[in-house]
């Protein structure tokens, strides 16, 4: 059937499958993008979008249903009403742990660009250099250079807000005018400059929520209501809906195929490339072949991989890419969960107004420039001050008008930041299939052999303490560090699955993303990165993204695909 | 083929991306009628006179105006596990009891003072009680919802339960955030430096 021939498949939709549809589409390829979950359609789908607290019938606490039902989510803050039905269903898609790992996903169309932090930041050129001066794992086949302008390309588009700061460690973007710090922030932020001689910065978050709006693509700036993962009915944040989607869609180029689970990229072992892919449909369980001259593969870190181990197994064993031994391995997260907090005085006399769906940021400064610590790399902070609600603690609060009073004025200022931790690539920090487990649809799923190592729980002791240094320095008072233990999957930066490298022999991926032992397989989405930095790295992917698709086109346009 | 498998082959011709299958995105979550709780009319009535004196109406409204005693039926039913059920059951039962033993009659038929008395007596007991029993501090302010079956956390006072809830149902009332506190549903701007002066109420969120 002529419908089942396109110029290039896209596997998944979101934050990196998005970017791959759009910039096929706009090169003029005929591209169908796959996604195994449901449809969520922009704004129209968004239903609780304009929901208020009360309109959830449990106040959005998670049920003891909702507990059963979620066995992996509720382990975290995602399982609530809110976002009910955003994450995967737990029975239909289990994995197995070999060890703890906490699995947060989105099936549906948009993925997880519908539920992300948001917060958008550019590795910077130690990055790509610190496994080759280190001899840790193998060397990026690219450096910041090679990246640089195809950030600025996806900044400029996605609208990220941001302050240039001059700043190497964290190097500077094209954004639109930084979401405001407030008063308390700016103070802090100036007294720890101050007591660390400039070697510490609390700098303005940078974050795809928009401070101006993009008329020409229907984007209306953010509007502070601080309810992003409900979806935006204004387009204030990147997702796929907002932002690439609609890019597709207008070149007219874009098949969108949802409940469509690809079961495997097929291979033709005589040209070495691949001619298509397998999938089920998740409603009807049918399967139907698709092909065509090149694939993206962008199921998300994990399943990029899974889709990898499930594909031309009968000529590797481990499936396609596995020939370096590396498909699968040296998976890699951020370690978060750590940090500090602190009351402020002296400003009873300010508040604040709207709820900006962001923060600062305190980029690395471990094992920077002059410092040296006993591990290796750094972190960075998250945080953000703000006065106490009335969920305040009061002590000796009692019943009645006075406490109906009390509660129901702001409480003090507090401040608090928690860190995000790069995390090494470990050959044996890896996943794979476990055939004696299989989902609705009777595919194998994965196991999970991932843990955090000797060098991050030492630099774990670094990320409570720096925090705790910086608020007493900063003369804050009842500082408090905390460690409220972290679990491989939790920050939901899963990486390294299917590795860049510069070798065939120690890497799944070359240079462009390309799949050694296959060129017309490209996989840009988390699995690709030989080191995790420490920040967070979607920005990342959809950069390596419109890059390799740039690739991809002139490839075939050669006659190399 | 079946007719919505061949839709979603058909997009290409057009060339336009086609949107084929139900959309379930976010759940459209039905409200839980009492009947389908643990708890009849005549419970949700005494809970919200109850959670009347713990916030009472002043020169806002208070629980009973926000009718938190629905509420609180509806997620003691389905977020509590067994074992909260019970000991805020058992509670509302103790309560009446004492109700009977220092007064002679039901919590019901109390005047205003008397409910006062008897609430500040049972919120003096359960802090004593909470510290006993180290339970974590906050526990009055905190989410009605956290604790799992099997878990060893300690259980806390049955009078902190009822407490929590009505502070927890309350505030994320329409009543409680926007007649008591504040709320703006769609700001627009954020200004992080605002003149703020003693009395003015709390954002609800």
């Amino acid at each position: 059937m002529a419908t089942n021939e396109y110029d290039a498949i896209v596997i998944g939709s979101g934050i990196s499958g998005g970017w791959a549809a759009k910039e096929l589409t706009e090169k003029g390829l005929k591209v169908l993008m796959l996604e195994r979950g449901k449809n969520i359609e922009h704004i129209k789908d968004y239903k609780n979008a304009h929901k208020e607290d009360w309109d959830y019938p449990h106040r959005d606490l998670p049920t003891q249903k909702m507990k059963l039902d979620y066995p992996v989510l509720k382990r975290d803050y995602p399982l609530n009403e809110k976002t009910l039905g955003m994450w995967a269903n737990e029975k239909e898609n289990p994995y197995t742990e070999d060890k703890r790992f906490d699995w947060f996903r989105g099936y549906h169309v948009g993925g997880r660009s519908l539920l992300w932090g948001r917060q958008s930041y550019r590795l910077n050129k130690e990055d790509f250099e610190a496994n080759a001066k280190e001899g840790i794992a193998v060397d990026w086949p690219i450096r910041y250079d090679d990246l640089a302008p195809w950030y600025d390309y996806v900044e400029k588009f996605a609208g990220i807000s941001g302050n240039r700061d001059g700043l190497d460690v964290l190097p500077d973007g094209i954004y639109q005018p930084p979401m405001p710090m407030n008063i308390v922030e700016e103070t802090v932020a100036a007294r720890v400059k101050e007591a660390f001689k400039g070697t510490r910065h609390i700098l303005h978050g940078r974050t795809s929520n928009m401070t101006k709006g993009k008329p020409e693509e229907g984007r209306v700036h953010c509007q502070y209501r601080n309810k992003c993962w409900l979806g935006c009915p204004f387009g204030g944040y990147f997702s796929t809906q907002a932002s690439t989607l609609p890019a597709a869609v207008k070149t007219g180029n874009l098949t969108l195929r949802p409940f469509s689970i690809v079961k495997e990229i097929l291979f033709d072992k005589d040209k070495q490339r691949a001619t298509g892919v397998e999938i089920i449909d998740a409603e009807t369980n049918q399967t139907y072949v698709f092909k065509s001259k090149i694939i993206f593969v962008n199921a998300s870190a994990l399943n990029s991989a899974w889709i990898l181990m499930n594909s031309a197994t009968d000529v590797w064993d481990g499936g396609l890419g596995s020939s370096s031994g590396e498909l699968g391995h040296n998976v890699m997260d951020h370690h978060f969960r750590v940090g500090a907090s602190a009351e402020v005085d002296g400003f009873d006399d300010k508040y604040t107004y709207g709820r900006r769906p962001t923060g600062f940021y305190v980029p690395r400064f471990r094992n920077w420039g002059d410092d040296k610590r006993d591990y290796l790399r750094g972190f960075g902070y998250q945080g953000s001050a703000s006065r106490s609600g009335w969920r305040k603690d009061i002590a000796e609060m009692g019943i009645g008008a006075g406490l109906k009073d009390a509660i129901s004025e702001p409480g003090p200022w507090t401040i608090g930041m928690t860190a995000f931790g790069e995390m090494l690539p470990h050959h044996d920090n890896r996943i794979y299939l476990n055939k004696n487990v299989t989902d609705k649809w009777g595919l194998p799923v994965l196991a999970m052999d991932v843990e955090i190592k000797e060098n991050e729980l030492k630099m774990r002791k670094d990320m409570q303490q720096d925090a705790v240094d910086m608020f007493e320095a900063a003369g804050l008072k009842n500082v408090q560090g905390w460690d409220a233990t972290y679990a491989p999957g939790m920050g939901i930066h899963e990486m390294g699955t299917a590795r860049m490298g510069r070798d065939p022999k120690t890497s799944v991926l070359n240079a462009y993303n390309q799949v050694w032992d296959a060129p017309n397989v490209f996989v840009t989405d988390g699995a690709a990165m030989t080191s995790g930095s420490c920040v967070n790295p979607s920005l990342t992917y959809m950069a390596l993204t419109a890059r390799a698709a740039d690739f991809a086109v002139e490839e075939l346009k050669r006659g190399n695909l | 083929m079946e007719r919505r498998a061949l839709l979603k082959l058909i997009a290409t011709a057009t060339g336009s991306a086609l949107f084929a299958g139900n959309a379930f995105a976010y759940k459209d979550l039905r409200p839980v009628p009492i009947s389908e709780t643990l708890f009849s009319q005549t419970d949700v009535a005494l809970f919200n006179e109850m959670a009347e004196v713990i916030i009472p109406q002043t020169d806002t409204p208070g629980a009973k105006a926000a009718n938190v005693g629905e509420t609180m039926a509806i997620l003691v039913t389905d977020c509590y596990t067994p074992l909260l059920q019970k000991t805020f059951k058992d509670g509302i039962n103790t309560i009446n009891a004492k109700s009977q033993s220092t007064f002679g009659k039901a919590f019901l038929q109390l005047d205003t003072v008397q409910r006062e008395a008897l609430f500040n007596e049972l919120d003096s007991e359960a802090k004593a009680a909470n510290l006993a029993n180290k339970v974590w501090q906050g526990v009055e302010t905190g989410k009605p919802s956290q604790w799992e079956p099997g878990t060893d956390e300690p259980t806390p006072h049955y009078f902190t339960l009822l407490k929590q809830l009505t502070l927890y149902c309350f505030f994320t009332s329409q009543i409680g955030a926007t007649k008591v506190l504040r709320y703006v549903s769609i700001p627009g701007k954020y200004d992080g430096n605002v003149p703020y002066k003693k009395g003015d109420k709390a954002w609800a969120t």
